[in-house]
């Protein structure tokens, strides 16, 4: 088996008297699909929010392309692309200019910028808003852009904190497509999401209850092992025994 | 290098998109300095006087029409009594009292010597001041005219006079305008440049998008310069577009070399977006940057020697003004656009004004986290 590309060994973040995230454990393999799933509340962005080198932990391990989540969180941010809950390109700049900007920021050569940004562009069909406001886009799209722009500089690892939030059903279908393919390229997904059919679609998922994982396996062995007829029936099982919530 | 090229092309970018920043640019600078010099002025003008005549005497009247004609006083009303002209002062209807006694052209004449009493309503200090003194002034010509009109000359004069007469250097008009404009401009400047500095990081902070930045690999001096650069630039605008106003509407051209003012104004410019930096390190919300910012820039203001000096501050406060970068520009300003002053003698304050852009930007760099 190859080495995981992302390891954590009881990763714990307080905040205060507050245990937000509470020794968890496990390990994402390389071009995984992983599902991070979890009520509103139970630690998930925190957790995330560590493995991306933007929180440094409480307590426990945890390495992410190799790289300590301690000490080396700049190698880390080379290796891994991010998506957050709230949309965060610049709304005041193109879509051709924000694609510049992070392709630039990520140090591709102009040239490099140049292809991707045709590529990602045809690929996402937005020849006519390439040079209109990012602002002005519908949701949709920006949700669309904002991954792309995550893995311009291929990511070992990308993470998507929940991704399809509030978009449409072909919209997110499409974005699956999306995630699809770059995994496809090798790239390891990293995904949150609050819908039960996207949960199917990961290699692998785990579920979060206050703070904890309480379930780690793929979408049918917890279905087995539940004895459930549904991921939904699943999360419903494990999130009732929740204490927290928003 | 590269990477910062990228930073400053969308700094630029998003700045001139920003309508509502470009025309506070531009015409913020035009509309305070056209207005501001005019009302900051110190010559107090319009001291409503009343006078309580008690004479009568052609003598007292000649006094009084000498003072109504100085230009400087208006004859608010003429009452009988002291009494009488007291809810004057009360109702703040009279600045000056001024009280002629009976028999005061008779006493002048005969006894040589004459008090008159003058009651200054003290609440505004400075126009009491200033009135009782325009006042005496006043007087004192009067007496000294009565005197060579009524008193023989002798062969020696009995009364030794020194006899001051002084020399305005650097503004022989003593023209306030030359005063208060290289002063106003140095606070426009700094204003510009501290409040848009302070609001950038935090708008990024607080619409979301420092996130993604944080995420990259970008490094923090990067990150600091981009945003440092772009306004440094804007500020050399400001204060370009502040001197052409000046020349125009106020004919003032720096004596001094313009070289000298933007090596200085250069420095200084690098000191106060350092600060701005730093306030919008420190905060998460636009609102908390630009309340933060407003308590300095007053202190900064006020004690920067704009309107009252400096020297004549308590000890303590000027201790506190050597740490105000704004006293720096304003003394600077006006050193070279009034007396001329090269950079030789400007060298204590570019060094001072150097050591804040220093440790400011590098406190700023130090406290932007790009992990919690």
């Amino acid at each position: 088996m190859a080495t995981p590309v992302i390891q954590t060994d009881k990763l714990t973040k307080r905040f205060g008297d507050f245990v937000a995230t509470n020794e968890i454990t496990f390990d994402v393999q390389p071009g995984e699909i992983f599902g991070f799933l979890g009520a509103n509340g139970a630690g998930k962005t925190t957790a995330m929010r560590m493995l991306c080198g933007l929180s440094i932990p409480s307590a426990g391990q945890a390495r992410v392309a190799g790289f300590d989540v301690y000490k080396q969180t700049e190698q880390i941010k080379r290796n891994i692309g991010y998506m957050s809950q709230k949309f965060s390109l610049y709304e005041d700049l193109t879509v051709l200019e924000n694609i510049n900007f992070f392709g630039g920021i990520y140090g591709l050569s102009n040239a490099d910028i140049k292809t991707k940004s045709e590529a990602l562009i045809g690929r996402l069909g937005l020849q006519g808003e390439a040079k209109k406001l990012v602002g002005s886009l519908p949701l949709g799209w920006k949700q669309k852009l904002s991954f792309s722009v995550g893995i311009l500089h291929q990511p070992k690892i990308v993470f998507l904190d929940e991704p399809t939030g509030g978009v449409d059903p072909v919209t997110r279908r499409q974005f699956w497509n999306l995630i699809y393919e770059a995994a496809h390229e090798g790239i390891t997904i990293f995904v949150t999401t609050h819908y039960m059919d996207e949960a199917e679609y990961c290699n692998r998922i785990s579920i979060m209850v206050d703070g904890k994982i309480q379930a780690l396996d793929t979408p049918q062995a917890l279905k087995q092992k539940f004895n459930a007829a549904s991921m939904d029936d699943v999360f419903y099982q494990l999130a009732r025994g929740a204490k927290r919530s928003e | 290098m590269r990477t910062l090229r990228f930073l400053l092309q969308k700094e630029f970018k998003q700045i001139f998109r920003n309508r509502s920043i470009l025309v506070m640019i531009v015409v913020m600078p035009v509309v305070q300095l056209i207005l501001l010099p005019l009302a900051a002025n110190y010559e107090v003008k319009n001291i409503n006087l009343c006078v309580v005549d008690r004479d009568h005497s052609s003598t007292s009247q000649k006094l009084v029409g000498k003072i109504a004609s100085s230009g400087y006083f208006k004859l608010t009303g003429n009452r009988a009594t002291f009494k009488e002209a007291f809810p004057l002062m009360e109702t703040d209807e009279a600045d000056l009292i001024l009280e002629i006694p009976a028999g005061f052209e008779r006493n002048l004449v005969r006894e040589d010597e004459q008090k008159i009493f003058v009651a200054v309503n003290a609440i505004n200090g400075t126009k009491a001041n200033l009135g009782g003194a325009y006042l005496a002034s006043i007087i004192r010509d009067y007496n000294h005219d009565f005197r060579v009109q009524w008193i023989q000359p002798s062969a020696f004069n009995q009364n030794p006079v020194i006899d001051v007469s002084s020399s305005n250097w650097f503004n022989p008009l003593l023209n306030y305008r030359m005063f208060m404009v290289p002063g106003i401009l140095a606070i426009l400047v700094t204003m510009i440049g501290g409040f848009l500095s302070a609001l950038n990081i935090v708008k990024e902070k607080e619409i979301g998008t420092i996130e993604q930045i944080n995420v990259t690999p970008l490094r923090k001096h990067h990150f600091i310069l981009g945003k440092l650069i772009p306004f440094w630039v804007l500020g050399n605008v400001v204060f370009t577009i502040g001197l052409v106003v000046s020349w125009i509407f106020y004919g003032i051209v720096p004596v001094g070399n313009l070289a000298v003012l933007y090596v200085f104004v250069g420095v200084y410019l690098l000191a106060v977006l350092g600060f701005g930096l730093l306030v919008s390190t420190f905060c998460d919300t636009q609102q908390q940057a630009m309340f933060i910012m407003y308590f300095f820039m007053m202190i900064f203001i006020l004690m920067g020697g704009l309107f009252t000096s400096i020297d004549s501050m308590p000890g303590w406060a000027q201790m506190i003004s050597r740490f105000n970068p704004v006293s720096y520009l304003i003394t600077v300003m006006r050193m070279v656009v009034l007396k001329g002053s090269d950079l030789h003698d400007v060298r204590m304050h570019l060094g001072m004004v150097a050591l804040f852009a220093v440790v400011l930007n590098g406190w700023a760099v130090l406290n932007y986290k790009k992990t919690s």
